[in-house]
């Protein structure tokens, strides 16, 4: 599904992915694991399209197309999905308002009729329930005024309502208590599917006691410097980053 | 970009030229020229004499400058004050009259004056240039009392309430353009409720500025007789020309004693091209007075058109218990400047005014609220609640915000909120990962922004307006 080679990107002319590899089949959750400033946020960015950042080697593919040629809302449009690290508030546009929006431009380019208003809800009503959110955020203003936590849980209840077909989760961990960490792994959990690709950038392990990868990478100064199942995620608990780091790297 | 052509081809829609002979009257400004619309229009003496005592008040007067926009002088004498489309008769005598040309403009602004195939509910008086070519839905107004005429009409037929109410809102000596436009307008809208009756449809007057080098000055008076309730409408649109065009009108509403008025205005004149060349210099007075105790007058606008939008919609509430309302919504995109807000009088006790102003500003547009809300030393237990809200987008643009408040009497309650925010790169990409395109997330957060004001518009006006304010805003992301 997903196809990355050689990756190097940055921002502004701070060089910060340096020759990254990922291959991501459908069904398969990845963790990406990494000490701050090695590079895990530019990777969702990225690969979400962030205008700011930019890609200066490499490829990637996805579902056979090139990704990099893609807009922004043309990689949502075509599956991708990415849950922020600090969602945006958006003052004045509800939640429902702007999730139908969200749906029917990825229904547009799929060439299917747009759903209405009544119709929406319904789906959106079930939604909710799967990430335990209250149907009043419907008509709230999107993210304005949500606790970290909501913010979190929003990401989530979006990725339900779009049901991407690969999904990058970046620190959905980072500010969660332990009880809204649960109810966003749960709903994550829910939409595990043969079809649907996940990468879960995270700095800690205990985001992956609830979400459990098939595999998890370690990302270290742009590059994966090591590769391996889910117990290295727990090595990694054990003894911190530095023991993988190559001698002579710079801290 | 496959939808690119569209977007090019939607940017002003209403900018075409309607081939009709026009009679104008030579350009420049002098006696001689009132004189010569007054006769074209067979005025009784009373209206000739007031039209000159405009002129000379306006000879004593000068231009503003105090407004936050700017413009090169008008010349006064360079300027045609009258032209009405040519008829082989001397006026149509029904809508069945009317130039087939004129009817086909009005049916592709979408406002067909075939009564047949408009909307229910809704009651027209089209103005074209200087003069209103029709009024639909006469006889099932008239049946409820209810006179909705043109302005002319209305000084043939009904001169004891010109008489009575001309200028008694906004007199002559109001100010530069309305002098001005009192000297020499030319037609417009009237319209009289009864005690009583609550209309029994929408009144809407729609505007169309066709001739180059005109001057368009229309007046519109409305009447709300005691106990009453009317809902008014008001939409214009002009040809895409390079040259500026002088659009300076006055409104005077009147409501007597528990009446109710509610005027709403989507204003769409041409804005001018993207570098700022041509457009509608839209000067225009609005007032109403609550002159009857709990009486409401409202008004409700959406500035999208004209390069320069300058005009206060204002209410005296001179009843005691009386209720003034001023919803505005005002967009400046391109070179685009608007400096426009309300002013709310109290005079009578218990008196209630509402303000809610968002400016939205885009390119180089330039966007200034001014208003002044003034309690008057005998307006017990006055009470204002204001609120101007800015939404920037771009870093090239600008707004402005300039209350003032003037309380004389210490039982009033006045309150102030003010905002502004800018869209920002971070809301375009998040809506971006979402699907959403930059056109798309703009206008939805820009819609978001304008609810409060749209939830005042009449249902298929609020539906125009978002419209409107899409069309208005292409181009002002990436």
């Amino acid at each position: 599904m997903l196809e990355i080679k050689n990756l190097h990107a940055g921002i502004e002319d701070k060089k910060i992915l340096k020759g990254f590899n990922l291959t991501v089949k459908a069904g398969e959750i990845h963790a990406i694991m990494g000490p701050n400033g090695s590079g895990k946020s530019t990777l969702s960015r990225v690969l979400a399209g962030h205008p700011a950042y930019q890609v200066t080697a490499g490829e990637v593919s996805y579902q056979g197309k090139d990704l990099l040629e893609m807009s922004a809302e043309t990689r949502a449009q075509e599956g991708v999905f990415m849950a922020f690290q600090y969602p945006t508030e958006i003052p004045g546009v509800s939640n429902a308002y702007f999730l139908r929006a969200a749906v029917n431009a990825v229904r547009a380019r799929r060439g299917e009729p747009e759903m209405d208003a009544v119709e929406f809800l319904d789906v959106l009503k079930r939604k909710m329930k799967l990430v335990e959110m209250d149907p009043a955020f419907a008509s709230r203003p999107v993210n304005a005024g949500f606790s970290g936590g909501e913010k979190k849980r929003n990401e989530i209840l979006q990725m339900a309502v779009l049901e991407p077909k690969l999904a990058i989760l970046d620190e959905t961990d980072s500010g969660l208590d332990i009880d809204a960490l649960r109810v966003v792994a749960h709903g994550v959990n829910q939409l595990r599917s043969p079809e649907r690709a996940m990468i879960v950038v995270t700095h800690y392990q205990r985001l992956l006691d609830y979400i459990v990868p098939d595999y998890v990478h370690v990302l270290l100064d742009g590059k994966i410097v090591k590769s391996g199942g889910k117990e290295l995620a727990l090595e990694l608990e054990a003894k911190g980053y530095d023991w993988i780091r190559p001698v002579g790297s710079k801290v | 970009m496959s939808d690119a052509k569209e977007l090019i081809n939607r940017e002003y829609k209403y900018g075409f030229v309607t081939d009709v002979e026009s009679d104008a009257i030579p350009r420049g400004l002098n006696e001689e020229t009132i004189r010569l619309i007054s006769a074209r229009k067979k005025e009784p003496a009373f209206m000739l004499e007031w039209r000159l005592s405009a002129y000379r008040t306006w000879l004593r007067m000068k231009e503003p400058a105090w407004q936050n926009v700017q413009y090169p002088p008008i010349n006064y004498q360079d300027m045609i004050y009258y032209s009405a489309p040519k008829n082989k008769k001397d006026a149509p005598k029904s809508l069945e009259e009317v130039d087939k040309e004129i009817l086909d403009t009005y049916a592709k602004l979408g406002i067909p004056l075939d009564e047949q195939k408009r909307l229910a509910g809704v009651a027209v008086d089209a103005v074209f240039d200087s003069v209103s070519v029709g009024t639909t839905f006469k006889d099932t107004l008239k049946k409820a009392g209810v006179i909705f005429c043109s302005f002319s009409e209305a000084v043939q037929e009904h001169p004891d309430l010109i008489q009575k109410y001309l200028g008694s809102v906004v007199p002559v000596s109001d100010n530069f353009f309305a002098a001005l436009n009192a000297a020499v307008f030319s037609d417009g809208s009237f319209c009289y409720i009864p005690k009583g009756v609550r209309c029994p449809m929408e009144l809407s007057t729609y505007f169309r500025i066709n001739a180059a080098d005109t001057g368009q000055f229309e007046r519109t008076l409305l009447v709300a007789d005691e106990d009453s309730t009317v809902s008014y409408l008001e939409g214009c649109t002009a040809p895409i020309r390079d040259k500026n065009q002088l659009h300076a009108a006055v409104v005077e509403l009147v409501a007597l004693k528990g009446a109710k008025i509610k005027y709403s205005t989507v204003q769409n004149w041409y804005a001018g091209d993207k570098q700022g060349k041509g457009g509608i210099y839209n000067f225009v007075t609005k007032r109403g007075k609550c002159a009857g105790a709990k009486s409401k007058i409202s008004w409700t606008q959406v500035e999208t058109g004209s390069a320069i939008t300058w005009k206060y919609p204002s209410v005296i509430l001179q009843g005691d218990d009386t209720i003034g309302e001023f919803y505005s919504v005002a967009l400046t995109h391109n070179y685009q400047q608007a400096d426009t807000g309300t002013k709310m009088i109290h005079i009578g006790k218990n008196t209630r005014s509402t303000i809610i102003s968002k400016g939205i500003s885009a390119g180089r547009g330039k966007n200034t609220y001014r208003g002044l809300v003034k309690v008057l030393k005998n307006a017990e237990k006055a009470q204002n609640y204001t609120q101007c809200d800015s939404l920037l987008i771009g870093d090239q643009c600008a707004a402005n915000t300039f209350p003032t408040l003037e309380v004389e009497n210490n039982t009033a309650r006045v309150e102030h909120e003010a905002s502004t925010s800018k869209i920002s790169e971070d809301q375009l990409f998040y809506c971006a990962s979402r699907g959403i395109s930059g056109e798309n997330a703009v206008s939805m957060i820009v819609n978001g922004f304008c609810k409060e004001v749209f939830n005042h518009l009449p249902m298929e006006f609020a539906v125009e307006a978002s419209k409107l304010l899409s069309v208005s805003l292409e181009g002002s992301v990436g």
